[in-house]
């Protein structure tokens, strides 16, 4: 595509982009250190992951800014309209993310050193790396404009729906084979639970993806495979 | 680092300080010393133009505003009946067999009789030559005058008679005792006797009325000569320019302007009015000449014939000036009118005309006003000839014979007494008075139309 | 019942069928071939805008519809340009009815140099529309109230129409060509004259005669278009390059001329 005429107008949604990029990078920071963070038990690290997501918000904010400057002076239309409004919606996806994973790093100072079985969280780990495969390859689509690959990551959305529902099984079990164990699954369960949302957002950020290349929204056919019901409405 | 950057770029672009505003450089004073040389250049163009202006207005004024004065001798007249009507029964043909040169002794009579009154006698004047005072054109007057009161006669009656043209030229300063020595037609006995009337009262100057209103007159009669055929025949004309000029050049005007094609025949057209104006106005004459007088059999002289032929020399003037004033409308206006579904014709008639009469109404005054002094055509067609009978009323008065008023000037300045001189600078400040007139009508026409709009 | 039920059928297909339909439209100024294969519906009861740069075509296609092209010499129009099924290049069709019931406004307001009155009663007193002066009164009342101009010029309808602002000098232009009852009101850049409070006057007047009129505007803003219009028809070089639904046009337009012009990339 060839630039405005106004080059201004050019190097302002360059600038957009790259803040994107940029909350995009620092959101993967913080979801995986936090997981690291919990598996590990690194208090420190979880601490800093939390500090990491005030940064993010205020990137946020400076998107949401810039946002409005450009509607203001620009008048964007077509195709720059779309990407403006989707890098809205995409930072706000990003803050969440950035949110949820905050969640995670703050349990682990709640959990504090009590995790006594490496095993029970190698499930809550494995959804994380899912989640982050997603994220990673989503904010990689938006940087490439690729919306056949923003697909696929709206696609496999259902594999991290379905690892949710058996490690929630798989926690649950855990819980009824002993009691001591609850506190600590209750926990996991709930980063689990984050760690699906963010793949949520991620699906999210996908579906802005796709509609700001191509102009058309996907036809809404994805399958939603939640079936702990409770635990959802909880954390929605 | 970043800021270092930002610092260096700002001056970059602000540009270092280059010079004061207070002070001048040189471009600019070169500048200014241009503009006032050529303001001086046009204040000195406007100034020659002006001079000369004035200097052709003084002179035209000093020589021609004594026309407008005329010295008169008042005498009372005895009409005697035994040289009048001899047969004594007022029968209106048989005092028409008298001739002027029976009145003329009637006058001489008169003014002996004044002069032996008053006790004014002159050394070596003879009653003949005191009568010479008198105009040769009084006893045509008087004989006018008992032919339409045939009952004045045996009467005595006052009349004002025109002196004659040397006395009249005494009084504006033309004839002097030194050049009446050397002059055939006036003594200086006979100037001493003029001032000896004026000083008794005898021998008047005043408002020269006859100036506007009688014909011309011959050679040697030029206190006499007035304007009133070339008045008249200019008036004529001028009706005939308009009548036809008018309808004829704005017709054209709209039609090549809104309505014509753009193609060959128009473009041809529109080059052939552009030169017509350029053409000399002689070459009119010489077609007037061949077409209205030897081809269609119009009588010469007749200010239907030179109406026709400054017609047509008008018409290019009004013509190119109309269709200056139709381009002038704007566009918008004739879009307009065709938006609300106007025809061509409509948005002509009720939008683009009503907006370019001030135009046009200007051109044709001014083509009238060039008509009105123009000179050479109308020696063509005849209107040189010395008329002294008024044209008749209009319609039939356009067929008679009359003079017009650039032709008249054109006329006395080839004669021989130094009065007509007088007479045609005279008749050039009527020709302006007339033209000013025009150009003033123009401009409250304008000013008219314009309020409407 | 069926004999409604017939009429409500007709009334549905006079709506679902365009108001003005062009097909294959090729305009000549002299050897320049200035609109190229335009083929285009323009439904009834709706803004249909025309956008593109300057010198696309979009006004010279805007003037085939009322015949205002005629007045040049040089220029030629080719193809079909149907009014209600009806060609109106038809040698039967008299431009200037054509015109009565195709009203205009124009890029400048040009009012006429006379009374406020007298340029709205103008048209109707040259097509006859009424018959007296409480008629005549009765036409320039309303035109000027469905104008907007109404409470503005009602105590001043004898002051010259130039004396008003450039504003309502337009929306003056639009009574007059509403006081013909026109059905169809093309308008060349109307507003383009216009300062911004001016620019929404007109824009909501325009907004309100879609439910009389069928309006087809010509802009330069494409804010303007994608304020006014419901249809927006995208002109580059001569060519309609995309027409549909103004919201389609100005978020996913299909052609990439049409994204690049909306976008601002034009070189």
């Amino acid at each position: 595509m060839p630039d405005h005429t106004v080059t201004a107008y050019d190097e302002e949604l360059t600038a957009l982009k790259s803040r994107i990029a940029e909350m995009g990078g620092l959101a993967e920071t913080i979801v995986s250190n936090s997981v690291t963070a919990l598996v590990t038990q690194d208090l420190t690290l979880a601490q800093s992951m939390i500090e990491h997501d005030v940064r993010l918000d205020e990137l946020q904010q400076d998107v949401e800014i810039k946002l409005i400057e450009i509607i203001a002076r620009r008048q964007p239309m077509g195709s720059d309209l779309r990407e403006i409004m989707a890098a809205g919606r995409i930072a706000n996806d990003l803050e969440r993310v950035g949110d949820l994973a905050k969640n995670v790093a703050k349990r682990v100072i709640a959990i504090d050193n009590d995790l006594q079985s490496k095993k029970l969280s190698i499930g809550v780990e494995h959804i994380a790396e899912l989640a982050l495969a997603q994220l990673k390859q989503v904010l990689d689509a938006y940087t490439k404009r690729d919306a056949v690959s923003a697909r696929n990551v709206r696609e496999r959305d259902s594999e991290i729906d379905a690892i949710y529902t058996s490690l929630f099984r798989e926690l649950l079990t855990y819980m009824m084979e002993d009691p001591r164990n609850i506190t600590q699954c209750a926990h996991l369960l709930f980063c689990a639970k984050n760690i699906e949302r963010i793949g949520d957002h991620a699906t999210n950020i996908a579906e802005n993806v796709y509609w700001m290349t191509t102009g058309e929204r996907l036809a809404d056919e994805r399958p939603k495979v939640d079936e702990t019901g409770v635990t959802d409405k909880e954390n929605a | 680092m970043s800021d270092t950057i930002a610092s260096t770029d700002a001056a970059a672009t602000a540009g270092p300080r280059k010079g004061s505003l207070l002070v001048l450089d040189k471009r600019t004073r070169k500048r200014n010393a241009a503009e006032a040389r050529f303001r001086l250049m046009g204040q000195i163009a406007v100034t020659i133009g002006v001079l000369a202006l004035v200097g052709l207005l003084t002179s035209i004024l000093m020589n021609g505003l004594s026309s407008f004065r005329q010295t008169y001798i008042q005498v009372s007249v005895y009409l005697d009946p035994a040289k009048l009507d001899k047969n004594g029964n007022r029968n209106l043909e048989d005092i028409a067999k008298v001739t002027t040169f029976g009145y003329a002794p009637l006058l001489k009579k008169a003014l002996a009789d004044k002069m032996a009154k008053e006790g004014i006698s002159i050394e070596g004047l003879s009653e003949k030559d005191a009568a010479a005072l008198i105009s040769k054109e009084a006893p045509a007057d008087l004989r006018r005058y008992v032919l339409a009161h045939p009952t004045s006669i045996g009467k005595t009656v006052s009349f004002n008679l025109l002196a004659s043209g040397r006395i009249d030229g005494y009084y504006k300063g033309r004839v002097t005792m030194e050049s009446a020595k050397l002059d055939r037609n006036v003594s200086p006995q006979q100037l001493m006797l003029a001032d000896k009337l004026k000083a008794d009262g005898v021998l008047t100057t005043r408002f020269n009325w006859e100036f506007f209103t009688a014909p011309d007159a011959s050679d040697t009669r030029p206190e006499a000569a007035g304007l009133g055929v070339a008045i008249l025949g200019s008036a004529y004309m001028m009706l005939v320019v308009l009548v036809l000029s008018l309808p004829l050049g704005v017709a054209a005007s709209i039609y090549l302007e809104e309505f014509a094609p753009q193609n060959a025949l128009t473009d041809l057209i529109e080059v052939n009015i552009a030169n017509l104006a350029a053409v000399p106005s002689i070459v009119f004459g010489i077609l007037g000449l061949a077409v209205f007088i030897n081809f269609a059999g119009l009588p010469q002289s007749a200010p239907i014939v030179g109406g026709l032929v400054l017609t047509l020399m008008t018409l290019p003037t009004i013509i190119i000036a109309t269709r200056a004033a139709l381009k002038a409308v704007p566009p918008s206006i004739r879009d307009a009118a065709l938006g609300v579904g106007a025809s061509k014709m409509q948005s002509v008639f009720h939008h683009v005309l009503p907006l370019a009469m001030p135009g046009i109404l200007t051109g044709t005054i001014i083509g009238l006003a060039q008509a009105l002094g123009e000179t050479a055509p109308l020696l063509l067609i005849g209107m040189v000839a010395f008329v002294r009978e008024y044209p008749g009323a209009p319609p039939e008065g356009f067929f008679d014979p009359a003079s017009a008023l650039p032709v008249q000037v054109y006329n006395w300045t080839q004669r021989g007494d130094p009065a007509f001189v007088e007479r045609a600078s005279g008749a050039i400040i009527v020709l302006l008075v007339f033209l000013v007139l025009m150009n003033l009508i123009a401009i409250i026409l304008r000013r008219r139309f314009e309020r409407r709009w | 019942m069926n004999q409604m039920t017939e009429v409500e059928q007709k009334a549905v297909e006079m709506l679902n069928e365009p108001k003005i339909v062009a097909r294959n439209v090729q305009v000549y100024y002299g050897d320049t071939h200035a609109i190229k294969d335009v083929d285009v519906d323009i439904p009834a009861q709706s803004v249909t805008a025309f956008i593109g740069p300057s010198g696309c075509g979009k006004s010279t296609f805007l003037r085939t519809l009322n015949r205002m092209n005629d007045t040049i010499d040089i220029c030629r129009v080719e193809g079909d340009i149907l009014i209600d099924g009806e060609d109106v290049y038809d040698p039967k069709v008299d431009p200037v009815q054509l015109r009565a019931k195709v009203g205009m406004v124009f890029q400048k307001p040009n009012p006429f140099p006379k009374s406020i009155y007298d340029n709205v009663a103008y048209g109707p007193r040259i097509h006859g529309l009424s018959r007296n002066k409480t008629e005549l009164d009765e036409i320039v009342t309303s035109s000027l109230q469905k104008a907007g101009l109404w409470d503005e010029v009602k105590d001043r309808l004898d002051a010259p129409g130039t004396g008003l602002s450039g504003g309502q000098q337009q929306r003056l232009c639009i009574a007059r060509a509403i006081a013909v009852n026109p059905e169809i009101i093309l308008m060349d850049e109307p507003c383009s004259a216009l300062d911004p409070i001016a620019t929404a006057k007109v824009e909501e007047l325009i907004d309100e005669l879609r439910e009389n009129y069928t309006i087809v505007i010509v802009t330069h803003s494409m804010q303007q278009a994608a304020r006014v219009s419901q249809r927006t028809a995208f002109f580059h070089l001569g060519v309609l390059v995309e027409e549909g639904p103004t919201e389609d046009i100005f978020t996913n337009p299909h052609d990439k001329r049409t994204q690049d012009y909306i976008t601002g990339r034009f070189g």
